[in-house]
């Protein structure tokens, strides 16, 4: 059975990127696919594969990881505007980032604006948006 | 506020060391890219030896290695720069793929430990670099999170960024689609195995570094 967890943005909005990171790790460790509200600092993600090489043992293989990001298209300057005007309000709370334990997701793709997540026992195949 | 200050200092800094000594040029990405494969092709063309081992099973190379005060020329630009080849940046590594590979349990398990270290090297070095080649298997889809976490830390760290979208010669080949992925930065299709397009990829690298 696979548990999905999701985690709105005000969950970790306060945390520290140690903290958020243990956070999102140690739910992957927990076996759970975690939907976050938002996404990481790009640091973030960096020093989550850092903390996640760290932690690789015969057990934990590691992870998948994901992040839907809305894309600036191209358009009017009305549009532009707009959007850059939602990216200033909500930051990092935009998109979605998506990530579970190796053992279980067997890849993520993306393309760009939809996530294929494939898990490894089954190989079913579920969609997300 | 202070994000930005400390871009600035770091961006002034980095200017000022570079003109006192060989820049450090990294090659990053995923592991089976051919990253060590360029590095080799590289240090073939203006060294006439090789940097290091290529191999078909991933995560062969486990160590940062540096080679030093390469030149290369271009009409009368000459450019010299210490080439930094990094281990593969994976989000998983199972020592089972390796055993899958034909290697032996415990040689596996080791492959494994050792490239888990390389993996966290390479991530430590981001900051040492001047400039970074972003090695792409272009047989690949280009939208992998480790691709984006690179480039776009790279990007956070005011370092340029050249893609180089590698095994051209390869069928399943798609250069567009690594262009589409990343439509700000100069991608330059090549084949390092088979010295493809590299007069491309040497003129990038001046462009890269002016």
């Amino acid at each position: 059975m696979l548990t999905l967890q999701f985690v709105p943005y005000e969950e970790v909005e306060e945390l520290t990127s140690n903290e958020r990171i243990k956070k999102l790790l140690g739910m992957v460790k927990d076996e759970r696919i975690v939907v976050l509200e938002g996404r990481l600092r790009k640091q973030e993600e960096a020093e989550l594969i850092r903390r996640t090489m760290e932690e690789i043992n015969e057990r934990f293989k590691g992870i998948e990881v994901s992040v839907v990001y809305p894309e600036k298209k191209k358009g009017t300057f009305g549009r532009k505007l707009k959007s850059n005007i939602a990216e200033m309000l909500l930051g990092d709370r935009q998109g979605l980032t998506i990530l579970g334990p190796a053992s279980l997701i067997k890849e993520i793709r993306k393309d760009p604006d939809k996530i294929q997540l494939f898990t490894q026992e089954r190989k079913a195949k579920k969609k997300k948006r | 506020m202070l994000d930005v200050v400390q871009k600035f200092i770091q961006k002034v800094l980095r200017e000022l060391f570079r003109r006192r000594r060989n820049l450090k040029l990294g090659l990053y990405g995923p592991p089976n890219g051919g990253k060590t494969t360029l590095a080799n092709r590289v240090c073939q063309d203006w060294l006439g030896e090789d940097m290091g081992i290529v191999s078909s099973i991933p995560h062969e190379t486990r160590e940062i290695k540096i080679k030093e005060q390469i030149s290369i020329k271009s009409g009368k630009k000459e450019l010299s720069f210490n080439l930094v080849d990094t281990p593969g940046i994976a989000t998983k590594i199972d020592y089972e793929d390796f055993v899958k590979h034909g290697l032996s349990v415990k040689k596996a398990k080791q492959r494994a430990k050792e490239a888990t270290k390389g993996v966290i090297d390479a991530i430590k070095w981001l900051d040492d670099m001047d400039a970074v080649v972003v090695v792409l298997d272009s047989t690949y889809d280009p939208y992998s999170q480790v691709n984006i976490t690179i480039i776009g830390n790279l990007q956070a760290r005011n370092i340029p960024v050249l893609i180089v979208a590698n095994k051209m010669d390869l069928k399943k080949s798609d250069m567009k689609k690594v262009e589409a992925a990343f439509p700000q930065y100069n991608v330059v299709g090549i084949s390092a195995k088979y010295g493809k397009n590299m007069d491309k990829f040497y003129e990038a690298l001046f462009a890269l570094v002016k």
